[in-house]
Formats: C-alpha cells, structure tokens, sequence
C-alpha cells in the first residue's frame, strides 16, 4: 500500500482531466487544500467543475484557478469574497449552482456513502426546490436532492499515518471529511506523517480506505478575517 | 426610543433558554453573545464547532480556528469540532434549541427573505437555508423598517425565500413580535414605542 508522493503535481500525475469535477475540503480560506490547488493551476486543465463550499480569494484557494480561467462551474453556498469570481459570475463566464451549505455537504457526503439521493427539509418552498423531486414523509413536504460522485477529491488534513488515516485540527475539519469520501479519487495533502501505528486508532478522523495518494508540505494558511480583542478587556 | 442595534441584541439574548444549543448569525446575531450573562449556552459554529469562545488575544489568532463568518476565535474547555455533513446533522436534526438571524424581509405567515435580491450582486444562503429548516425556534432580529421607511414586515416576501413558515418571533428595532395564526401579534414594545406605531409601521396582518 503505497500512497505516499513526493509533491503535489506528482500526486495528481494521470488524475487531472479537462472538464472534470472536482470536490473540495475547506471552508473559508480554513483546511483548503493549497498546495492542491496551485498544482491544478500549473497543470493548465480547464473547464472545471468544483464542488466546494467558497470560492477563495483573489490570489489564493480556487481563486487562483478562477484568476487563470480553469473554472467552468462553482457548486457552492457562499461565494461573496473574490471580485474576480463576481466579475466572471456577472458577465456569465462562471456558472454557479448554489447549494445550501447542510445540503451541499451531505450531497458529497452521500455520494461517497452510496446514496443516490436523499430528501431534506431544507430549501422546501424556495427556488433551491423548483424542478427538483418533492415527497411527503409524516404530513410534512421534502425535496429530493442527488449525491455527488466527483471525479477526484481533494482534501486537507492535519496529520495522516502511512495508511492514510486522517487526523484533522479545529475548524480546519469543515468539508474536508465529505469531500474526501466523495472522490472516486481522494488526495490528500497533509502537514505531518507519522508512522504507521502512531496514532491513536481511537483519534482518528477519517479512516485511510477513503485516501488513495497522500504528500506532505508546508502551508501558508491564510487568515481571511483576523478578528481579535485586546488583553484589557479580558 | 426605539432600540438601538446593541440593545436590540440584548432584547433577543432574552431568548436563549438555559442548557441549550443555540446558533447566531452573521449581524446584529454575533452581538447577541455579549448578553449571555449566566446562562449556560453553547454557541453552535455551523463551519463545524459547538462551544465558540471569545476572538483571540492580538498574536493568538490560529488559521485553523474560525467561526462562520471566517472570523479568528478561540475555544472552550466545552469545545467540541466535527465535519460538515455532522454540522448540518445537528442543525437539521433538530438538536439546535435556537437560531438568531437577520432579515431583509418576513411575512406574516412567517415566511423569510435574507440571502438575495434579484439584480444584486448573489452571494449565497450559506447555512441559512437549513438553520431554519431545522432548528427548534428561529428568531430574526432586523431593523422594522428600510431606509425608506417602508416595512420590512410584510403580508408576502417580494424577495426570493430563504424558508416558508418557519419564523417564530421578530425582534425589531420597535418592539417583539410573534408569528401566529393570523399574521403577527405584539408581544413587548420597546421603551416610548406605542403598539399603534408598530402598527403603523407594519404592513403584516397585526393580529390582536
């Protein structure tokens, strides 16, 4: 079982198509797979479809792939941080499908579970639920929404073992977890491996059959919004 | 004097029942943390944290610590993280005791417009849509009225819908009001506000 790469593009070497879907972990600019990313930005693939809850900022996350024009799609819920994405999204360049953020989520997390679909309250009544699938269930209305099943994950973590067994830190968790149950192939980029055997079978996040190739680097890990109080007001 | 945003805040803390779980929105909502006093609440994060301690002292700010509105925070002896998809479990599930949210619009029937106007620059719903699909008790803190001084408490939602039926009570700027059979019924006044000015304020049915 060797899933350990040296780099970030030869982990995505053979992986990376034109017109591809592609989810991925992070919320924010927090647990973004970066060294990921800017891999895909060298690769030069294009029409890219991502299932990704935000849309980065200008120079960094899936705004760097926006800012060369690999983006064809956005699958999101909140997009609000990136000029360069409302500038491709109101000219119509960028198509985006919002998604409520709980939706979103357990669609990749179902996609990966095989579940096909599966009906929630959420966006019942809104225009998220017209021209989808409504059911009744216990006298109250739910919309059927589909599982998605993306072409490759990509995912960050914290640390992982040689197998691939996942530890994630703080709020860093976020999407990370259903995007990279979702990937028919899931790469993960991480800050640490330890050996096998290491770590606490009982503290591990997400079990290394959902990983397939596995690199370590070293992360920037951008701050979106530094908010702070002063020591006097403790 | 009607509230001011502060106030409102505090008025809406009001809310929030001893020994629940309790997710705030982005706003006005954020405030409503500063007057928890004594009661035992824990904040629910829905980017994957219950447990949301204050922002960080200047030079602790941790990149893999932050709320949903991507703000740097902290943690609590309490705090607890999980992915995603477990988030909205909770949310969805129903084990989220209160949510408090702002608005652009709410109707009388208790209907909720707050993530986009038409022509306008779309930013998404984020997790609004399913907080109020599933949280036990949605409460929407908003100013009564827009800058033009019409109400933004209506018979229907002109904006497109964030959920249908699902608002319980409205903290405004004038007073408190409750979605029941009808339309809407004031529950408090704030302080100098008549309940004839809220009516008058209101385009909503105001039920007796």
């Amino acid at each position: 079982m060797q899933k350990i790469y040296d780099d970030a593009d030869a982990a995505l070497d053979g992986l990376l198509k034109n017109d591809m879907l592609i989810a991925s972990g992070g919320f924010g600019l927090c647990g973004i797979p970066e060294l990921l990313l800017a891999a895909i930005e060298r690769s030069k693939v294009t029409g890219l479809t991502f299932a990704s809850n935000n849309a980065g900022v200008d120079d960094f996350g899936i705004g760097i792939l926006l800012a060369s024009k690999q983006v064809k799609k956005m699958m999101s819920s909140y997009v609000g941080e990136n000029a360069e994405f409302m500038r491709q999204f109101l000219e119509n360049e960028l198509e985006v499908e919002f998604n409520p953020q709980g939706t979103l989520a357990e669609r990749m997390r179902a996609g990966g579970a095989g579940i096909a679909g599966f009906y929630t309250k959420t966006g019942v009544g809104t225009q998220i639920a017209e021209g989808k699938e409504t059911k009744e269930f216990d006298g109250e209305t739910y919309v059927l929404e589909r599982g998605i099943k993306a072409d490759l994950a990509i995912v960050k973590a914290w640390k992982a073992d040689e197998t691939g067994n996942l530890v994630f830190r703080k709020t860093a968790r976020n999407f990370n977890v259903p995007a990279a149950m979702c990937g028919k192939t899931c790469v993960v980029e991480v800050e640490e491996i330890v050996p096998t055997g290491s770590l606490d079978p009982d503290h591990i996040h997400l079990p290394g059959v959902f990983v397939h190739r596995l690199i370590k680097g070293t992360h920037e890990k951008r701050i979106e919004k530094t908010t702070t109080r002063k020591k006097e007001d403790a | 004097m009607p509230w001011e945003r502060e106030q409102m805040a505090e008025r809406a803390a009001q809310e929030l029942e001893d020994g629940t779980y309790v997710n705030l929105g982005i706003g006005i909502p954020t405030l409503v943390a500063n007057y928890i006093g004594d009661k035992d609440i824990t904040l629910q994060s829905e980017n994957g944290m219950l447990g949301m301690g204050p922002f960080p002292y200047e030079g602790e700010e941790d990149p893999d610590l932050i709320n949903a509105g991507k703000q740097t925070i902290t943690e609590l002896d309490r705090t607890v993280y999980f992915d995603s998809a477990t988030s909205f479990a909770m949310i969805r599930g129903g084990k989220i005791a209160c949510a408090i949210l702002g608005a652009m619009e709410v109707a009388e029937n208790g209907d909720l417009a707050n993530w986009m106007i038409p022509g306008k620059l779309v930013k998404g719903m984020g997790g609004a849509m399913d907080l109020v699909a599933g949280v036990q008790k949605v409460v929407v803190v908003m100013d009564h009225q827009n800058k033009k001084g019409d109400s933004k408490l209506l018979k229907e939602c002109s904006l497109p819908l964030t959920g249908t039926g699902v608002v319980n009570r409205i903290i405004t700027n004038l007073g408190v009001l409750d979605v029941v059979e009808g339309g809407l019924k004031i529950v408090e006044t704030a302080p100098g506000v008549t309940e004839d000015q809220i009516r008058e304020a209101t385009e909503a049915t105001v039920v007796n």
